[in-house]
């Protein structure tokens, strides 16, 4: 198995690795017993994403797709957050090998849980907006 | 510290030594002739194969007929477990006992069998893992046909009692097989006196090159041939010679059970300390037992971080090790063996397998210390589920 080299700098020097404490929305996915959990903070001004973190436990792949996640939606609207695709996620990373494609799945469902999580506090009804999230505690997407 | 190279997954493969790789430049250069032909050429290539038999028969107690070179490990359980599954069918006898935390050359290997109307009992291991001869015996059935027990398991290195098992199957007459691939050279072998029928032994782990391996069958058995083709071997097992490849795993065998208890003092001082350190990481614990261990073997579960991060995060300091998680076993599971001795899954996802050999110094395991804790300490940082674990919470409820 080979990593790009984007992956490994992403892995190496992880983007927007923390929490933030008055996040405006708060995700997670993935379960233990797979080995994979994604957590996503987003802080919404204006209908911009303004700032955005993560922590990960989780395999190599897991940890760049996250860091890479956040910088493709970071200083973004919302609406263009909401059409980040995993696939996306994977051509910025200059690919992925095939049994790691899952966890770039998982960095997008991450970012949906926020989106999720941030329309729920705002009163509104997030499957309106995001439509149904597929479930993401399975091992293999 | 400066930062150096260390190469701590001696169980996945070794460095070729420079002894072996002196006596194997020959056969790689001049003495290139094929040892079945007659002339002076292919008898030099025949001579050395024989005196590389008599090498390997003598580092486990055998005679030298009693000695089959392979292609590896996995050739020979394969000839071992699938010949001698043919011969018990011919007799009406299709069980076999195996255990549930054996290499997968043996596991998938018995799982093929049960395809083809074999019947496998997977004696279960104790928490330290370690087979109880007991269960063993407890197992066997008037149709079994073949006991298969590795003799020092891979991941977590426990030695299990082989000279037991071997001697309740040579009193109910059933073949007994053990792979000792991770044994060789770290453990004294003598099949001999521990009534072992087949083993199976592989060069590569023993700072030979890789492909190539034996099988020792017991005088007397006679397993049908696993690869046909020529004569070689005399008629066992087929294809031209890996003469050098043969030299090679002679010459390692040779060198790793020249002194073993020396070894075994040189290696578990080193792996001993190794454990004493990073057992006192919190929230880790040492798989396997600490004393009936491979002198060279160290399995240690960091609770909150999953293995291959920090297999790629010790690469970065120039760490080689492995581990048992998922995304290093290829599967979506974690290791079984880990899985075999009751650890959960979260659990099994944070090992770290480092394997010493006798490459390794005490300044490798300097440094070796200097960096897991703190590359623990720097993914727990970032890990949702540490922080669960830091609150208590039932991280395996799920």
């Amino acid at each position: 198995m080979i990593y790009s080299e984007k992956v490994m700098d992403h892995f190496a020097n992880p983007r927007n690795v923390g929490e933030i404490e008055d996040a405006d929305g708060v995700g997670e996915v993935g379960n233990a017993k797979c080995g994979d959990i994604m957590k996503m903070y987003i802080k919404v001004n204006d209908g911009i994403i303004t700032d955005v973190k993560f922590k990960t436990f989780g395999c190599g792949a897991a940890v760049a797709t996250s860091s890479m996640a956040t910088e493709l939606i970071k200083g973004k609207p919302i609406e263009e957050a909401m059409k980040l695709t995993n696939k996306a996620v994977v051509e910025a990373l200059d690919g992925l090998p095939t049994v790691k494609l899952h966890c770039s799945v998982l960095a997008e469902q991450a970012i949906h849980a926020a989106l999720s999580d941030y329309y729920t506090r705002q009163g509104v009804d997030p499957k309106a907006i995001l439509g149904d999230c597929p479930p993401a505690d399975m091992c293999e997407i | 510290m400066d930062k150096r190279f260390v190469y701590a997954d001696n169980s996945a493969t070794t460095k070729i030594s420079d002894a072996v790789l002196e006596a194997m430049m020959p056969y790689l250069k001049d003495y290139y002739g094929n040892a079945s032909s007659i002339y002076s050429l292919g008898m030099d290539s025949a001579r050395a194969i024989l005196r590389s038999r008599e090498a390997v028969a003598k580092a486990i107690g055998a005679k030298t007929s009693e000695i089959y070179f392979t292609s590896g490990g996995s050739e020979s359980d394969n000839w071992a477990i699938k010949c001698a599954a043919e011969v018990g069918a011919a007799k009406g006898k299709k069980h076999i006992v195996t255990t549930v935390f054996e290499h997968h050359a043996v596991l998938h290997t018995c799982e093929y069998l049960e395809k083809h109307g074999f019947e496998v009992t997977y004696v279960p291991v104790d928490e330290m893992g370690l087979v109880h001869a007991e269960d063993i015996k407890n197992a066997l059935r008037d149709d079994t046909c073949l006991v298969t027990v590795m003799f020092a398991n891979n991941e977590i290195g426990t030695i299990q009692p082989i000279a037991e098992i071997g001697a309740i199957c040579r009193e109910r007459k059933i073949l007994f097989h053990t792979d000792a691939v991770q044994a060789v050279g770290n453990v004294e072998i003598n099949v001999a006196e521990m009534n072992i029928d087949l083993l199976s032994l592989s060069g590569h782990k023993i700072h030979a090159p890789k492909g190539v391996g034996a099988l020792y069958m017991r005088t007397g058995i006679n397993l049908p041939n696993f690869i046909h083709g020529g004569a070689q071997e005399r008629s066992k097992r087929a294809g031209t010679e890996n003469v050098a490849g043969i030299v090679g795993l002679a010459t390692a065998i040779t060198e790793a059970t020249k002194n073993i208890p020396e070894k075994q003092a040189r290696l578990s001082k080193m792996r001993d300390r190794l454990i004493a350190e990073l057992t006192k990481i919190p929230e880790s614990r040492l798989n396997g037992d600490p004393v009936k261990r491979l002198c060279g073997n160290v399995n240690i579960s960091f609770r909150g971080i999953e293995g291959e991060s920090l297999l790629l995060s010790l690469d970065l300091e120039g760490i080689c090790a492995s581990s048992g998680s998922a995304c290093t076993s290829g599967s979506l599971d974690p290791s079984h063996v880990l899985l075999a001795i009751g650890l959960p899954h979260s659990t099994a996802h944070g090992s770290l397998r480092l394997s010493l050999s006798d490459d390794t110094t005490e300044e490798d395991i300097d440094y070796i210390l200097s960096k897991v804790p703190r590359t623990v300490e720097k993914l727990r940082a970032m890990s949702p589920l540490w922080e669960r674990i830091l609150r208590d919470e039932d991280i395996d409820a799920e």
